[in-house]
């Protein structure tokens, strides 16, 4: 396993342009929550600091850090597609097989990468989250601290199956640019049934179906934290209480789909002929 | 002998045409093969299903008496498939460092094999600033890298300029007299007969020949023959039981052989006839000419 995550991490790390994606993807949400924690004066008007609306308390700080720290996955997501992409284009895919990996190695090789940095990208963002919620919390006894912390796990699921899918989409169109178009399109499509379900059925029902969808499902993970911040601020107002937990079975769904994903990657690299 | 690759009636389809038909040899260790054909005769299609890289619709092969899976066995063999393929953006030794990781190699055979192929001053330089002529040498440095037990060469010399031919063939010629197997597939045939000792030849897919190259120029060769008394000559030749055809070309007359038969006894015999040559050429037909005459039948 050590061998061929090796092996991944030097085709990246020599090349410049994935090394800055790299870099930018798990740098910058790392600056963006350290920025918005500190206290900023606006030209000496009033002082802006995030932190005394009370969104850096635990348990609801791990809310927020991985939510916004989520969205920068697509930086990472140009990596991998590129990954697949730049072995097809350059016929390296090819000459690795001959050297002696096997196809199986070969896709191992990627999603192994995948999951280490995502759990890079995890860590980084849980001791980043841990220090700005001590700093900031009310409360930081342990029991406090540590609850809610599943949307770390959450964090980690969700980036791995977002990274399979582009995995996948990487091998069937061989073209990093036409496989990043293929990821929006799919985006599209999910609207799109949601819709058609909407107006066959109702929007309930819609709701739940598009829960099963790839990256609905892997959306869902984390649900938006703004309603959450305005429950806590009019407690209230029950209309706006809503479901944010995350739930067994959205795990499951998301796991189903990067196992599906990595298997249909296999498949289609054995089926196909270099 | 030790048998490195066997192949069993192999087929290869692309829809409805057929790459490789029923394909069978076995590659002995120690000597070197050539795989000759026409353009799309299916060589580098067979190449790329032993190498792992094209499926098979039918037929099986072995690596090494099958005791071990094909990508396992790949790691005991070198191989170079048309066109060099690297990292443009690692440097030769880079690319070199991931072939050791692959295959499983220690690093420090990396600078004795660019040392072989002459790049060792161009290690540090990016793999897309090489020649063409670089590209394929260190291609060939990373073929080596394992030592390998059987070294594949699709078409390495394709599109290179005449020193780079040059030193490719040296390269080759050095590693077969190390005892190396190797298996070539060109359709350059003076590249086959200068290295190769065993040769399979191809016709879109089917084999026509497998065996030795001596063998295919099977023939005893032929006579070309002048005389001032032609008649006397061509009527000696048409009684001796040792010639067969017989061509008048001009002044010369070209003698095909049925039986060996060495120039100084015929020499001999014509002069105790009292006929006396003019000219005399004993030769045997190229393997040019045997290809040819194979691959235009039907």
């Amino acid at each position: 396993m050590l061998r061929l995550l090796n092996l991944e991490l030097q085709k990246l790390l020599l090349n410049r342009t994935s090394k800055i994606l790299i870099f930018v993807s798990f740098i910058l949400p790392f600056f963006v929550i350290l920025l918005s924690s500190l206290k900023i004066n606006v030209f000496g008007i009033f002082t802006l600091e995030l932190g005394e609306l009370g969104i850096f308390n635990f348990p609801i700080i791990w809310h927020l850090t991985t939510f916004f720290a989520a969205q920068f996955k697509f930086f990472f997501a140009i990596v991998v597609v590129s990954m697949i992409g730049n072995e097809y284009s350059n016929k390296t895919i090819k000459q690795n097989l001959i050297d002696g990996l096997s196809k199986k190695e070969f896709i191992l090789s990627k999603f192994y990468t995948i999951v280490f940095f995502s759990l890079v990208s995890t860590v980084l963002i849980g001791l980043i989250t841990l220090c700005i919620g001590l700093y900031y919390s009310s409360f930081t006894e342990l029991g406090i601290i540590i609850q809610e912390i599943e949307f770390l796990f959450a964090y980690f699921i969700k980036l791995i199956g977002f990274f399979s899918l582009c995995l996948f989409f990487g091998m069937l169109i061989k073209r990093s640019a036409f496989a990043l178009a293929f990821l929006f399109i799919l985006f599209i499509l999910e609207w799109i049934i949601f819709g058609l379900i909407t107006w066959k059925a109702n929007a309930d029902i819609a709701e739940r179906i598009q829960g099963f969808f790839p990256l609905k499902s892997m959306y869902k993970l984390i649900d938006q934290p703004f309603q959450r911040i305005a429950m806590t601020k009019f407690p209230d107002k029950s209309d706006l209480a809503y479901d944010y937990a995350v739930h067994w079975h959205e795990y499951g769904v998301v796991i189903l789909w990067t196992a599906l994903f990595v298997f249909l990657s296999y498949r289609l690299l054995k089926k196909r002929d270099l | 002998m030790d048998s490195i690759l066997k192949l069993n009636n192999l087929t290869k389809k692309f829809g409805y045409l057929t790459a490789v038909k029923d394909l069978s040899f076995t590659i002995n260790k120690g000597n070197v093969y050539g795989i000759l054909g026409p353009n799309g005769s299916g060589k580098s299609t067979t190449l790329g299903i032993v190498l792992n890289v094209v499926n098979k619709t039918s037929g099986d092969f072995q690596w090494f008496d099958g005791k071990v899976s094909t990508h396992e066995a790949l790691k005991k063999v070198g191989a170079i498939i048309e066109r060099p393929n690297f990292y443009p953006y690692m440097t030769g030794s880079q690319n070199l460092k991931l072939v050791c990781k692959i295959k499983g190699v220690p690093y420090t055979k990396i600078n004795k094999k660019l040392e072989l192929v002459g790049l060792l001053e161009r290690k540090d330089s990016k793999f897309a600033t090489y020649s063409l002529g670089m590209k394929q040498r260190l291609a060939i440095a990373s073929a080596l890298l394992n030592d390998p037990e059987i070294l594949i060469l699709d078409e390495p010399t394709n599109g290179l300029d005449p020193q780079g031919i040059h030193q490719i063939r040296e390269i080759i010629k050095q590693i077969a007299a190390k005892g190396t197997t190797i298996l070539l597939a060109s359709h350059l045939l003076d590249e086959v007969e200068k290295v190769c000792s065993h040769v399979v030849v191809l016709r879109k897919g089917e084999k026509l020949y497998s065996g030795r190259v001596d063998e295919m120029i099977s023939s005893h060769g032929f006579f070309q023959l002048k005389c001032n008394n032609q008649e006397a000559l061509l009527s000696f030749l048409k009684t001796n039981e040792a010639f067969g055809t017989i061509k008048v070309q001009d002044e010369f007359i070209t003698a095909f052989l049925n039986e060996p038969l060495n120039s100084e006894e015929l020499n001999r015999q014509l002069f105790k006839k009292g006929i006396v040559l003019t000219h005399l050429v004993q030769r045997k037909e190229s393997l040019e000419e045997q290809f040819l005459k194979l691959t235009d039948k039907n």
